[in-house]
């Protein structure tokens, strides 16, 4: 089997438009989550969020491309740029024919939808873009990149809700693993920031109004964010050859289903889930020095989350570091393993872990260490990353620190 | 008072084609603009938005359709056409 490592990465986010500035605002523990700002708002009760802002699409894309490419797409195609420069490859010949790509969302082009459902419905239009179509469809965002980029492999969407990016993540890992494939780009988008997409997430009533404070005892929900997060997986002999930069090793994944509830988490799908991480990657318990949580901010999900990791690890439990970076984000939902990578490869290169930030009052039911507020410098060996999706569908990865 | 038809359409058309509306002919076509399948239906939403018409294109069988589109100004005459009908 081929080790799989990580020679490029990209994002866009509430934290920053690229992967350095999303890294110094998570070692500095600023707050990405702020009020929203889209037509409508004033009929949401949902007014905050984790949105990308200053962002000038016009100087990223020409006036064709916009017409093709919803916010989620844009999103992708910017991450996917950073990511693939920074790896150094260009994709022709063999390679171009199977690299491919798999990317994670969840909702497609909510915008796109958004905006044109309110034309035929509330404005009363009978006729609609023609693009309509090709913007909303979920795999846009994979083929948009793969067109940009002459991927030319295996390349599709998966669509687990918020386990979206580690699920298209650990899909890609095994193509490479497996070799099939000496390149694969991975990751996943979101942009559900619409007047549609927040209420019908008001609609379940798990939002905050105000912030997102995961494992904190006064938390009383999730806020949503947009973005994305792309990364180069390549076999690691292939990157060699080539004398590529390595940011961090792949070592392993797993995932499981609850087969239980649409909407609340099982601890034992998630130990499920983080056992069999570590025994695929073969690695003991006492190895993890790092989880990114999936810490959404909500009652039950921090709760289980920590129940399921005192279970796994037992003793090391209090001796491991766990954080949600979500608080500063927010919940990219199909998007948010893949800007929560980033956490993770921080943790193994830079030694340096993102904290938790809006952390007030301890749970004794989330008695971990959250590395509340402040970032902190440690040395880890490995970094797990956590999503457990609604729907009961879990999938975790597990980095290690490339020596 | 209101631009030609004439003058609207290749505004339209030479928007989709990214070219300034003097290079767009009267004889030019689709292909010599360089507008493909998906940049033509583009051109005909815009053209049924600037018009208020509905024009009977199907991007499956264009040449079955009543719709002519050799050429600029049989899109313009087509044009010509539809909005006296549909007025």
């Amino acid at each position: 089997m081929k080790r799989v490592v990580i020679t490029g990465a990209g994002t866009i986010n509430a934290l920053g438009h690229t992967v350095p500035a999303t890294l110094e605002a998570m070692r500095e523990g600023r707050c990405g989550i702020g009020p929203l700002d889209f037509r409508d708002v004033d009929r949401l009760s949902i007014r905050i969020g984790g949105q990308v802002n200053n962002y000038e699409p016009e100087t990223r894309f020409n006036r064709q491309q916009l017409a093709l490419y919803d916010r989620f797409t844009q999103f992708t195609l910017i991450a996917a740029r950073e990511a693939i420069e920074q790896s150094g490859l260009t994709f022709s010949g063999d390679l171009a024919a199977r690299a491919g790509i798999v990317l994670g969302n969840s909702g497609g082009g909510m915008t796109t939808l958004d905006d044109n459902y309110r034309s035929v419905y509330e404005d009363g239009k009978n006729r609609v873009h023609p693009f309509v179509v090709p913007k909303l469809m979920n795999n846009a965002a994979s083929s948009h990149v793969s067109m940009e980029f002459n991927l030319k492999g295996p390349s599709f969407t998966v669509s687990t809700a918020c386990a979206s990016s580690n699920h298209a993540m650990a899909q890609a890992f095994q193509m490479v693993h497996g070799g099939m494939t000496p390149v694969m780009i991975t990751g996943g988008s979101e942009s559900m920031l619409c007047f549609g997409g927040v209420k019908a997430w008001e609609g379940l009533r798990v939002m905050s109004r105000d912030a997102c404070r995961p494992f904190s005892a006064n938390r009383n929900g999730m806020v949503q964010g947009e973005g994305a997060g792309v990364f180069v997986f390549e076999d690691y002999d292939h990157a060699r050859a080539r004398g590529a930069e390595i940011l961090a090793e792949v070592a392993g994944y797993a995932m499981s289903s609850d087969a239980a509830d649409i909407v609340m988490p099982s601890k034992q799908g998630a130990s499920r889930a983080i056992k069999g991480a570590l025994s695929d990657a073969r690695l003991n318990t006492t190895d993890v020095g790092y989880i990114n949580a999936h810490g959404t901010g909500t009652a039950a999900n921090d709760k289980t989350e920590s129940a399921a990791v005192a279970d796994v690890f037992g003793a090391h439990a209090d001796r491991l570091m766990i954080s949600s970076t979500k608080s500063m984000h927010g919940h990219l939902i199909g998007g948010t393993g893949a800007v929560e990578l980033l956490a993770c490869i921080m943790a193994v290169r830079d030694g340096i872990i993102a904290p938790t930030i809006g952390y007030e009052e301890p749970d004794p039911e989330c008695a971990l260490d959250v590395v509340p507020n402040v970032a902190r410098e440690a040395k880890v060996d490995v970094a797990l990353s956590n999503a457990f999706a609604f729907g009961g569908l879990n999938a975790v990865l597990a980095l290690k620190r490339f020596a | 008072m209101s631009r030609s038809t004439t003058d609207r359409v290749i505004a339209i058309i030479a928007e989709q084609a990214v070219l300034d509306p003097s290079d767009v002919t009267l004889d030019s076509t689709m292909e010599d603009l360089g507008i493909d399948s998906l940049g033509l239906v583009e051109s005909i939403f815009a053209i049924e938005e600037e018009f208020d018409i509905s024009v009977p294109f199907n991007a499956n069988e264009p040449q079955a359709s009543d719709f002519d589109i050799s050429s600029v100004a049989a899109i313009i005459e087509g044009i010509e056409k539809l909005v006296k009908e549909q007025s």
